[in-house]
Order: C-alpha cells, then structure tokens, then sequence
C-alpha cells in the first residue's frame, strides 16, 4: 500500500530554504517514492546528512534524522549503523560534502561494505556556499574561486565507489527520475555500501556562471547529454567524452560489515563459554 | 572470583579507564591509534566482543568521535581515546556533541606538544584545549585523575555523567598515569552506580525533545525507538529544528550552561589534605598531585603549615572551594607540565586574597616533589 508522499515530510517545516530552479527537491521526490514503494518504516529508517544545501533535505524528512558536520555524515553513520544493524540507514551529501572534505570516509565506508545507501547529489560545485568548484567541478568551469575557469580534472565519484570496495553503484538525474528511483530503490535493498549519484541541478551557483539559463535549461543538458550504460558499453571512450553515464554501473555479491561483525561476537562469546555477560546496576 | 578481586592486581592507567568504561556500561568504541593512549583501544577491542559490544578502528579521529556519536544516538554508551594530534582533530565534532546534547567520553591521554612533540613524554599541556578547544560557547565536563584506582573509578563517573547531563565528558589523564602500573582492588560489580540516561516519560506524540527535564536536562530518545526527531548542531528550537531567532539562540546556549552551572555539588569532585590550618596550599591534579603530596607532608614533617587542594574535576572550575582556600591561605602554589595554564584560573578566582605561584616544565619530564617542597620553602 503506497502512501500520499506528503506523509514522509515534516510540512510544518515548509516553505524549504532551495532556490527556484534547483534540483534538490526533484532528487528527494525519487527518494521518497523508493522509500514509500519499499514500505520502509519510518520509525526504523535514519536519514543523516551532511553539511550543505542537499544535506538540508534531512530536517524537512519525517524520519530519525541527524544534520552533522561537513564531510562527516558517513562516519556518523558508520556508528548507528553498527550501534543498530536493523536500522535503515540512508545518507544524504552533496559532491562537495562527500568527495573533497568527506572524501576519506567515504573511500573507508566504501571499503567496509557497510549496509549504507548514499545518496549523493552531485550539483557540481559548493551551492550553500555560493559556487566554489568541488572535486566534481568539471575541467574548465567558472567559479568564484575559479574565474578564469578550474584547471584541476574533477574525478568519478562511482568509478571511486565501485574500486574502493562499494557493492552497488547507480547513477541517475533529475530528469531520469524513473531511473532514479529505481536505483534507490536497488541501493537500499542492496546489504552492502551503496552509492546512488544524482546529478542535480544547481542554476544559481553553478548554471548561471557556465552558461546555462535556469534550472530547466540544466534538466534539458541532462537529457542531451546522459548515456545509458548499455548503450555506452558500444561506444567508444571521445564518444563518451563530456557525456554522463546513467544506469545501474556496478553490482556485486560481497560480505557486508554489520553481519560480519555479528558472526565476530558469536564466536568470540562461544570461545568464552556462553556468553554470561555481568548485569549492569542500574537506576 | 571476589577474592582475586580483593587481593588487588597489577593494572595500568589506560587498562583502568577501559575496566572503568566497560563497568559502566560503555559498549561502543571507535578511536585511531596513537601514544600514549592506544592500549585502551587495543583492549577495547578484545573486551568488547566479549560482552556483547563493538569496537571499530576508523579512518582518524575526526572520524572516531563522528562515530560514538552516532552509536550513542543509537542508544550505546560510546567511548573514545586519544592524545593531543587526535584531540585536536576531534573538536569540531565535539561541539556537535555538546550542541545537539550526545552522551559521550572521550579520553585524553596527554603526551608533550604542540604538535607531533614529544609523543612518550608526559605534559598537561591540554587543560585549556579541553576547556575550549571547540569553537563557541559551550559546556563541558572534563575529569582528570592522578592514580590508577582514581583512573577506573572516573571513568565510570565520566560516562555517567556523559548519560546523566547529556554533555561530552573529557577524561584528561597525562602519560604518566595513563602508563603507571599500580596494584588496584576494583569494586565489584554490584558495589558500582551506573547511571543511564532518562528516557522519554511521554508518548511519541507529545514528545518535544529538547524541552529541560529533571536537572535541567532533556530527556532522550535513541534513534528507533519511535521517537521519529530531528538532530543538528544548527542553532536549534525545542523541537529540534534549526531556528535562527536570537531569543531561541540565545535561550538554548543558556540552558546547556545552566545544566552544567545549576549541578555543580553533582559534578565537582576534588579532595584535600591538611587544609584546616594551612597557610600554603599546593593546588595540583593529575601525575603532578602525586609528587605535590609527597612535597606537602615533607613540609608537615618539618612544621610548616603546607596543605594539598587536588581537583578531581577540572571543569567546570571549582569555583566557591578555591575561593574558600584563598581566603585563608597566604599562598597558593599550582605545579603543572604547562606553562600556567590552571593557574590562570586560579589567579581570577584568589584576585587579592593571596598570593598565587607557579611550578611549571615544559621538558617532557614529571614534576619531581623536591621542585614543589623547594618552592614551599621559597614562600614561606
Ligand atoms: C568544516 C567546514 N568547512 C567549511 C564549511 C562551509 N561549507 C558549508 S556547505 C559547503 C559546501 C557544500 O557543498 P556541497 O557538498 O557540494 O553541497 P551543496 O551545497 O552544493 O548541496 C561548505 C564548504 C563548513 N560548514 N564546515
Ligand atoms: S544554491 Fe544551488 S544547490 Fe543551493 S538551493 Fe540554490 S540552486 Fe539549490
């Protein structure tokens, strides 16, 4: 039985803080209609967040929600996870959040394969902040700390997940919105580290320093320029040169972190004969 | 079993604090090696297991802290430990546990700094870091022991205190007593308090998590128990939402001060020697308290009115009992492995009511009693 939407948000914390034109919201629609057609239970769902305008989404999402420090929503996540294995625990970060000063933990998350689904939304560049370039910025955009264009290359951030040990890796953006949901919705069913990238919108602090009028002008290059995975798997690498990937791009079988660790205690309670384990006095 | 136990045994400062942990219920730990603290780790991660409970070597420490927070959001008590470069590391995320209000310890074993510095030797160069190392006004419980039998018991005091107040506790040992090996007889179990937190006494309905409950604290709710809520360190309202108004700012700093500031006869533990007639009292903590009392009973041998003031709390600063002691003293003396950090405090505390003076090294040795007597004999 799918709900009303509306039922997973705190509506009394509307109107929300994004700008007209931005992606955000598109991404939290596919979000909850994943969670909505899982039927997850709100009560055993925790959605944690980073720091930045994507990250924000937590404090509207009628859930356990937890808005931490920048860069540091996996590693907070790491210890609920671990607190409660039977938890639903589900990350929200943008690229800068995740990749630059999050970048470690999540290489580590990655690696553990930790039942975690991230959910990154990949705006290219530091919105809250005004439109800094992030390690997501693409080679030869403007930003304000880049206004003769970056010169760094900007890396895959799936392509990191999937060799750093992630179990299922998908991308989608907001004008595939079918296919992003299904991919969340793959990414939470997935016992393992899961990464979901959104490509999102973000015209005020990205769009209108390169080029692109408003926020339906940036869905419009998403359509123009996504390639599905099967159909990027017969081109060849300058076709698929500036061209986003889309589609589910990674998925493998792998021990995941929280169960291993059950067995660790099982064992080690059995070799210490039962597992008695002294009351604590209470009060 | 209580008969080995009351024998007493050999135990290492660092291996207390992990028993006084485990004693009092802590059952998350996550930290990142460094000296001269890693033993607490090492045996964290064998103990745990054992009782049920998760110990995870993370990336850094940054990450460590981020880590029990997380679990004690969950519902376990969680447990950290580090030394200086860690520490260091670990403010930003130590503020979020003292805005949003999360239960946790986090233990300092100091070593010899800044920086890298002298990683085996002892200092106690991080009293003031451990005031305020994070940045903005915010409270903070911070313990410091001088003995093996004193590191087990405040460890069991820091993390109920941690739960009680919903306040990081930092346990501040030095080196010296994180490595000293000393014959202890623990409490048994059942002889311990463990204090848990206070959980919600509404339906999830009418639950406003961050309204003051007994003593001024909120009661909590572990993430799922069904008490869907939200949690930030954004300035933040009642209902936990991030709020930007300057009265609900301004509201909310005050009562994490107040929870702290109005349960001060709770939190403040300290002890003291021969103070009745003394006209000099040596005010010291952690390794340093150790040879300050060897210093102070010399001086009664030789007849003069020398007295120990040993604050086993830190901060908050004991305030009314220094105050007290200056008003009858003529000097108070404050050794540290600083260079006066502590006594800095005192000095604003005695103002004109008498005289404050400083032992202070910062060579990476233990402050030896003769140091300490010899300047006993200076203000006499
Ligand atoms: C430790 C720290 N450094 C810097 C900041 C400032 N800051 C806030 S949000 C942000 C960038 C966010 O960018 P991104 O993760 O891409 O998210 P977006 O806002 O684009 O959704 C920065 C640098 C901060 N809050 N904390
Ligand atoms: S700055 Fe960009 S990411 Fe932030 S709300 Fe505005 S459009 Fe969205």
């Amino acid at each position: 039985m799918t709900r009303e939407l509306d039922s997973y948000l705190r509506m009394d914390k509307f109107p929300h803080m994004w700008c007209p034109g931005c992606g955000n919201g598109i991404v939290l629609r596919s979000l909850l209609q994943a969670i909505n057609e899982l039927e997850l239970d709100q009560d055993r769902t925790v959605i944690v967040g980073g720091i930045g305008c994507s990250s924000r989404a937590v404090g509207y999402l009628d859930f356990n929600t937890l808005h931490t420090t920048h860069g540091r929503a996996l590693a907070y996540a790491t210890g609920i996870k671990l607190a409660r294995p039977e938890l639903n625990v589900i990350v929200i970060t943008g690229d800068g959040d995740a990749t630059a000063i999050g970048g470690n933990h999540f290489i580590h998350a990655a690696r553990r394969n930790i039942d975690l689904t991230v959910l990154l939304f990949n705006n290219n560049i530091y919105g809250m902040t005004g439109g800094q370039y992030s390690p997501l910025t693409p080679a030869n955009s403007k930003a304000t700390t880049a206004p003769y264009g970056t010169i760094e290359p900007s890396f895959d951030i799936s392509e990191l997940a999937r060799s750093a040990g992630a179990s299922y890796v998908g991308r989608g953006t907001t004008y595939h919105t079918g296919l992003l949901k299904g991919l969340i919705k793959s990414g939470i069913e997935n016992k393992g580290f899961s990464l979901v990238e959104a490509v999102a919108a973000c015209p005020t602090a990205f769009g209108r320093r390169n080029k692109m009028k408003g926020g339906a002008d940036m869905i419009m290059w998403q359509k123009e320029n996504a390639v599905n995975i099967k159909k990027a798997a017969q081109m060849s690498p300058e076709e698929l040169e500036g061209k986003i990937v889309v589609g589910e791009l990674h998925k493998q079988e792998a021990p995941e972190y929280t169960a291993m660790y059950d067995n660790l205690i099982a064992r080690v309670m059995q070799q210490a004969g039962g597992g008695s384990v002294t009351p604590l006095k209470g009060n | 079993m209580s008969n080995v136990l009351e024998m007493g045994r050999l135990m290492q400062g660092n291996e207390a604090v992990a028993e006084g942990a485990l004693a009092a219920g802590v059952r998350f730990f996550a930290g990142y090696p460094i000296t001269p603290s890693t033993e607490i780790a090492e045996i964290m991660s064998n103990k745990l297991p054992q009782v049920g409970g998760k110990f995870i070597q993370m990336e850094d420490e940054i990450a460590s802290i981020a880590a029990i927070i997380g679990a004690s959001l969950a519902g376990l008590k969680s447990l950290t430990a580090t030394s200086g470069p860690g520490f260091s590391l670990m403010q930003e995320n130590l503020g979020f546990a003292a805005m949003a209000e999360v239960p946790c310890v986090i233990v300092n074993v100091q070593r010899s700094g800044p920086s890298t510095g002298m990683p085996t030797a002892p200092a106690q160069g991080d009293v003031m870091q451990s005031r305020w190392g994070t940045h903005g006004d915010h409270p903070v419980i911070v313990l410091s022991p001088s003995s093996v039998r004193e590191a087990y018991d405040l460890a069991v005091k820091s993390v109920n205190l941690a739960e009680e107040y919903r306040v990081p506790v930092i346990l501040l040992l030095d080196e010296v007593v994180g490595h000293l090996r000393e014959k202890v007889v623990l409490p048994a179990q059942e002889q311990i308090d463990v204090l848990n937190r206070q959980g919600p006494e509404t339906p999830p309905e009418s639950f406003i998590p961050y309204t003051s409950g007994a003593k001024g604290v909120p009661p909590m709710a572990n993430f799922g128990d069904g008490y869907r809520h939200h949690v930030t360190g954004l300035a933040h309202d009642e209902t936990g939402a991030p709020n930007n108004s300057p009265v609900v700012a301004e509201e909310l700093i005050h009562r994490l001060h107040n929870k702290i500031s109005d349960n001060l006869a709770d939190i403040i533990i300290d002890d003291s020697r021969f103070l009745d007639d003394a006209e000099i009292i040596v005010l010291a903590y952690g390794s340093t308290a150790r040879s300050a009392r060897h210093a102070v009973k010399e001086a009664r041998r030789q007849g003069l009115k020398a007295g120990l003031y040993r604050p086993l709390t830190l901060w908050p600063f004991p305030e009314q009992k220094v105050l007290e002691i200056a008003k009858k003293a003529k000097t108070i003396i404050v050794p540290e492995m600083n260079m006066g950090q502590y006594r800095l405090e005192v000095e604003r505390v005695v103002g004109k009511h008498c005289q404050v003076k400083g032992v202070n090294r910062v060579h990476g040795e233990l402050i030896k009693p003769g140091e300490i007597y010899d300047t006993i004999l200076e203000v006499v």
